[in-house]
């Protein structure tokens, strides 16, 4: 079975490949049975594998030789232990699951297949990204997840405002990827392999914990980490991710890209383990992200920009627990966040499709008589997302919340102040979603039945799963590093009752009680400071002023090229010398025979006087 | 078999020339097409005997073929021609995109087809001497015999500032080359006050720069005319004039092999005749590279003619080839080999695309383009291929280039390597936006489009593939140009370095 | 007395070169200057004579006739260059025929 491991990111790639070359030409049931069949097929091949593997051993296969320079010799090869099973069987299993419900959510699309074919080509590079066994390969999925990345979110191209998101996205990535990519060249030059396990061991071994070597390759895999995941000071991309059809949003920017660096930090743990700074550093990043994220996603009124601000603030509660050495909290908490986001953006899609593409949330509300089954989809995944008691989001942020106050009290009263953030957006969503006056009458899908069943199955497998998700046991003891300790009763109780306090607290401030909130509203300064959460803390304005002002304009100044200016200085000046000349040729003879008398008379006169 | 090739390429040059007057309209670029075509025949074998690993040993086995006859033996002129790894990959790239370009004048030329196809043929005869010729007086020659075709090509069939462009071509490339001719003719005489006679030979005059008193000097004259023609910063600014009004078999051949001849030379000669000059000019050659690097990533972005975009594009990765050239190990070097080749291809295509484009709209103002892509969706999703493919995505060819470029170069300079890195984010931005003028956003022009033909999509389609080829298993390259380098870095004085994979 | 001689007929090989040299600055018409030319030679030729007498030397007299030579053949093909001209431009004034100007 472990043998057909290189056939998982190879099903969607050559289904990709086929709808690529096909051009448009498949009918919309070949492309859907291409797209979400190669994906089902991975799918169950990983459900196979992960029967059969001993999570105790570890599964090399090389397909070959990439290159070999050298000492570089990195291999397309694969590399199965507990960790890259977990990251595999979410992305094939939650990927197929927005597949499937995508193959109904896009149907009316007039490029079906091209989006299928993007979205398998995603699917094969982040296989690829976790699987790979070196950091060269790895950077292949990384880069082929931006790339598709950027494809999907400017997949309805026509609006410019969908490509300048897609681009925004890609750059700013690309920035972090930069910085790994010369994280790789130093880690290259002073271990001198790739190879992401030899790695790790020779960085154990080699470097002293604290060693400045250590830190600094590990703060440049950091700045990857925090482009792909949208962390602090990397994070201002995500929200207009949102450009994106919402299926793309589920799979790319919440339940799977986002979280790659996540799981990088994770696989590189050994590394960041000799670095406090580094572990610190995570921590933080993850903290200060997870609160400015929760205060934006507060005010936001778009549903899908509240879910992209949610995500940020959750993949820092995971940059949190790895900064604090909660690893395989780090690990479950991106398991259960991929399944319950997943299904948040899908129950969101279906809102958005029954609204005729409406996305503000102050044109929804009473939604809850008219979609029932979508209102419990969205209520189960906001439990999860506020971590209510007994939903799998309470068992998988817990143990990031105990291992932050062992760490240190102050990490953990921030995100505790998160848990209550979260716990006010996502329930202000329901209420305004789903109470209330009804503002846009849902209208029927014009889709074929077998088609239109697609998307609830999905949404119910996927709910399903998020309620019993915290019932799940991932093999990771033997990867990662494992935590023990056990904090005051005291503080446990806190944890759980903090959420709750804030579902409370949302249910009287908008439903209950409005006019506590128009109370709120008006007092003085609330309102800048609404608008300053909405644009996400002025992050847009700072990098404004700070990059791409600075770059427009030395693009612009020098857009003739200054470098040019010494030819075309040469041309002038022969130019104005040869004005200068051309008046001594008058054509006039008598001007010469004159020069050339008073010449002669000159050089005479020269002659005699001397 | 070399001199063969050469003959045959003159021999086609020529009778495209004559068939103009013998079938005005197709004669021409049918000759051409056979003369490309029995050319790559002729090299066939070779590749072949070469991936088989059966090396013809000349002289040792780095070179596969040389051929030598004295030429002007009073001054030691002879007619020295040999390939290894390196000069074959080149000649190789030469023929396959003097093909492309055949494919994309096809229709394009109507005008003194015969003369048009005698200057392209001319120049890739040119190209192929200069990968070729190992005296360096023949180089001078060779170097020379591409340089007019292109002048013509330029003034001729070019765009409306053609004159302009071709002039300035013609000056930069011409000047700087008669800095080389002195350098040469320095280094010959030192070889005859060394040892009495006079030599232009590879072989005797290898190392032998960096003895003469003046060799500071002798190198910058190689140096310039290499920068020039690479071309690197300052010197750059004849290529977005040349490539912009050239037409665009023109800009194939020039984005795609004429650039690398001074690539080819900074490796081939300029380093192993003046070892020393690696070490103490490394800084500079390396700071040179950087500056191209970031200042034609600026500037690709700033313009708004497509060809004038590429063509900076191709400046900055051309910084990479000088970056990796100076960094001289064997991982920058043969990132910096790989780059000529991937470059070559992914510019080639990006210049036909952007041939093409005009040819349909008539017009090269990115301004005036816009949401191309639902009428031309083959080119649009080729065009995307490449510009992916110039931002260096991982598993095509110019990944794998920049990749060991700036891992080579870090062993030697970390400042110059994190600088040089902020081209992948320049390239970045350069290439998106250059995809969101011309194909993304509302369509700008009503009329219908023709998307590409069979012609366009089989030179696309080799492009491709060969790209995918470099990009996922670069191996046999990287074999091939193994002991080519190895040779090329036991000349020099090794750097300082530290060995990759040992820390104390 | 010698050398008076010399001295006068130099002068006034020196004052016909000075009409002559005037001749050919101001005059428009190319007659003219063809003429101011020829007494502008004639007076080169006039200097030769008078230094060969002045040294006793035939050399003197070789270059007047050296010089009569020339100027006759210069003033052939000057002739034939005016008719040219006369039938081109339908002008003589030197003022007009300024095409080589720069």
């Amino acid at each position: 079975m472990l043998s057909l491991l290189w056939l998982i990111p190879t099903l969607p790639m050559l289904s990709s490949l086929l709808l690529m070359l096909g051009a448009g030409r498949f009918t919309r049931h070949t492309s859907a049975l291409l797209g979400v069949g190669s994906v089902g097929l991975s799918a169950l091949i990983a459900f196979a594998i992960a029967l059969s593997f001993d999570t105790t051993t570890v599964y090399q296969h090389t397909l070959w030789q990439w290159f070999s320079v050298g000492a570089l010799t990195p291999n397309i090869a694969f590399y199965l232990d507990g960790l890259s099973l977990v990251m595999m069987l979410v992305v094939t299993g939650v990927g197929f699951l927005i597949h499937l419900y995508a193959s109904g959510y896009m149907y009316n699309d007039p490029d079906y297949s091209r989006f299928f074919a993007s979205m398998n080509l995603f699917l094969a590079a982040m296989l690829i990204l976790v699987l790979a066994d070196n950091l060269v390969l790895l950077y292949l999925g990384w880069e082929g997840v931006g790339l598709c990345s950027y494809l999907l979110i400017g997949f309805w191209y026509k609006d410019p405002a969908n490509g300048q998101a897609a681009r925004k996205a890609f750059v700013m990535t690309r920035v972090g990827d930069t910085a790994m990519a010369i994280g790789l060249f130093l880690l290259f030059r002073e271990l001198g392999t790739l190879n992401i396990a030899e790695l790790m061991t020779a960085a154990s071994t080699r470097w002293p914990e604290g060693s400045p070597t250590a830190t600094l390759a590990a703060l440049l895999l950091l700045g990857g980490a925090v482009g792909k995941s949208a962390q602090l000071p990397l994070q201002s991309w995500l929200p207009d991710a949102m450009a994106g059809p919402t299926p793309v949003s589920a799979l790319i920017h919440a339940a799977t890209m986002v979280t790659a660096g996540v799981y990088l930090i994770a696989r590189h743990h050994a590394l960041f383990l000799l670095s406090p700074l580094a572990m610190d550093s995570v921590a933080l990043v993850g903290l200060i992200t997870l609160l400015i994220a929760g205060f934006s996603a507060l005010v936001q009124t778009d549903i899908k920009r509240i879910l992209a601000y949610s995500t940020m603030s959750q993949i820092g509660y995971m940059f949190l627990a790895l900064g604090v050495g909660a690893w395989s909290a780090a690990i479950f908490h991106l398991v259960i966040h991929a399944l319950f986001k997943a299904l948040l953006f899908l129950s969101a899609g279906s809102i958005i499709l029954a609204l005729q593409h409406k996305q503000e949330i102050s044109e929804m509300g009473g939604l809850s008589r008219h979609m029932p089954f979508i209102f419990g989809c969205f209520l189960i995944g906001s439990a999860c997302l506020a971590a209510l008691p007994f939903t799998s989001g309470y068992f998988s942020k817990e143990p990031i919340l105990i291992q932050a106050w062992l760490q240190s009290p102050m990490l953990w009263f921030g995100g505790l102040l998160g848990a209550l953030i979260t716990a006010l957006y996502s329930f202000r969503l329901i209420f305004v979603v789903f109470f209330g006056p009804l503002h846009t009458e849902p209208s029927g899908l014009k889709l074929p039945a077998v088609v239109a069943l697609r998307m609830p199955l999905a949404l119910s497998i996927l709910a399903l799963l998020s309620l019993l998700g915290g019932f799940l046991d991932l093999p990771l003891a033997t990867v990662l590093p494992t935590t023990s300790g056990h904090p005051p009763l005291l503080i446990e109780a806190i944890n759980t009752l903090v959420p709750l306090f804030g579902v409370l607290a949302c249910y009287s401030l908008y439903h209950r009680n409005p006019a506590l909130r128009q109370r709120l509203i008006q007092l003085p300064g609330s309102q800048a400071l609404r608008r300053f959460w909405l644009n996400g803390w002025g992050a847009d304005h700072l990098y404004d002023l700070l990059f791409r002002r600075p770059f427009l304009w030395m693009a612009r100044i020098n857009q003739a090229d200054i470098a040019d200016s010494l030819s075309r200085g040469i041309t002038q000046l022969s130019r104005y010398s040869h004005l200068l000349l051309v008046e001594v040729q008058s054509g006039q003879i008598r001007w010469y025979a004159s020069i050339m008398a008073i010449g002669v008379a000159f050089f005479i006169g020269l002659g005699v006087l001397t | 078999m070399l001199t063969l090739l050469l003959i045959v390429l003159f021999t086609g040059a020529a009778l495209a020339w004559c068939a103009q007057y013998w079938r005005p309209h197709d004669g021409p670029r049918a000759v051409a097409l056979m003369t490309l075509i029995t050319a790559l025949l002729l090299m066939l074998p070779l590749a072949a005997n070469t991936a088989n690993g059966a090396f013809i040993a000349a002289l040792d086995e780095t070179w596969l073929v040389l051929e030598q006859t004295p030429w002007i033996p009073r001054f030691g002129i002879q007619w020295l021609v040999a390939i290894d790894g390196m000069s074959l990959l080149l000649i190789l790239l030469t023929l396959v995109l003097g093909l492309i370009a055949v494919a994309a004048s096809w229709r394009e030329i109507e005008q003194r087809q015969g003369f048009f196809y005698f200057n392209l043929l001319g120049c890739l005869a040119g190209v192929v001497g200069v990968f070729s010729a190992l005296d360096l007086f023949l180089f001078f020659f060779f170097w020379e015999v591409m340089l007019i075709p292109v002048y013509f090509l330029i003034a001729i069939w070019g765009h409306e500032a053609r004159h302009y462009a071709a002039l300035k071509f013609f000056i930069f490339t011409q000047a700087s080359s008669l800095l080389m001719l002195i350098s040469i003719l320095g280094l010959a005489y030192l070889h005859q006050q060394e040892n009495g006679f006079y030599s232009f030979s590879y072989f005797e005059l290898l190392g032998s720069g960096s003895r003469s008193p003046h060799h500071f000097w002798l190198m910058l004259g190689f140096f310039i005319a290499f920068m020039v023609k690479l071309p690197a910063f300052p010197f750059h600014t004849w290529l977005p004039d040349a490539h912009t009004q050239a037409p665009t078999a023109g800009s194939i051949i020039l984005a795609g092999v004429l650039l690398k001849t001074g690539a080819y030379g900074l490796i081939r000669f300029l380093i192993p005749l003046f070892p020393d000059s690696q070490v103490s000019f490394a800084p500079w050659g390396m700071a040179i590279g950087v500056a191209g690097i970031l200042y034609g990533a600026i500037l690709a972005f700033a313009q708004y003619d497509l060809k004038r975009l590429i063509a900076y594009t191709s400046i900055s990765h051309m910084g990479f080839i000088l970056l990796g050239v100076y960094a001289w190990n064997a991982l920058a070097l043969q990132g910096a080999v790989m780059q000529m080749l991937t470059h070559g291809f992914s510019a080639a295509a990006l210049f036909m695309i952007a041939g093409a484009i005009q040819h349909r709209i008539h017009t090269r103002d990115m301004r005036a383009m816009g949401g191309l892509w639902p009428q031309v969706p083959r080119m649009a999703a080729i065009s995307l291929f490449f510009v992916m493919a110039s931002l260096g995505i991982p598993g095509l060819g110019n990944f794998i280039a920049e990749f060991l470029v700036l891992t080579g170069s870090f062993q030697v300079s970390r400042t110059a390597t994190v600088l040089a890195a902020g081209g992948l984010v320049g390239a970045a931005i350069y290439s998106l936006i250059m995809i969101q003028k011309v194909f993304h956003g509302q369509a700008s022009t009503s009329h219908t489009l023709a998307d590409f033909d069979r012609r366009e999509l089989s030179s696309m389609t080799v492009m491709m593939l060969a790209l995918l080829a470099l990009g996922l298993y670069p191996q046999p390259v990287i074999n091939l140009l193994q002991p080519v380098l190895d040779e090329l870095l036991l000349l020099n004085t090794p750097l300082p370095m530290r060995i990759v994979g040992v820390t104390p | 007395m010698n050398s008076m001689i010399m001295e006068h007929a130099l002068i006034l090989s020196g004052m016909l070169f000075c009409i002559g040299l005037i001749g050919v600055l101001v005059r428009r018409n190319l007659l003219f200057l063809l003429l101011s030319l020829e007494i502008m030679l004639n007076a080169a030729a006039l200097a030769f004579i008078v230094a060969g007498s002045a040294w006793q030397q035939a050399d003197g007299q070789i270059m007047f006739i050296l010089i009569l030579s020339l100027a006759g053949a210069e003033l052939a093909l000057g002739l034939a260059l005016v008719i040219q001209m006369q039938r081109r431009c339908k002008t003589l004034d030197l003022d007009q025929l300024n095409q080589l100007r720069g």
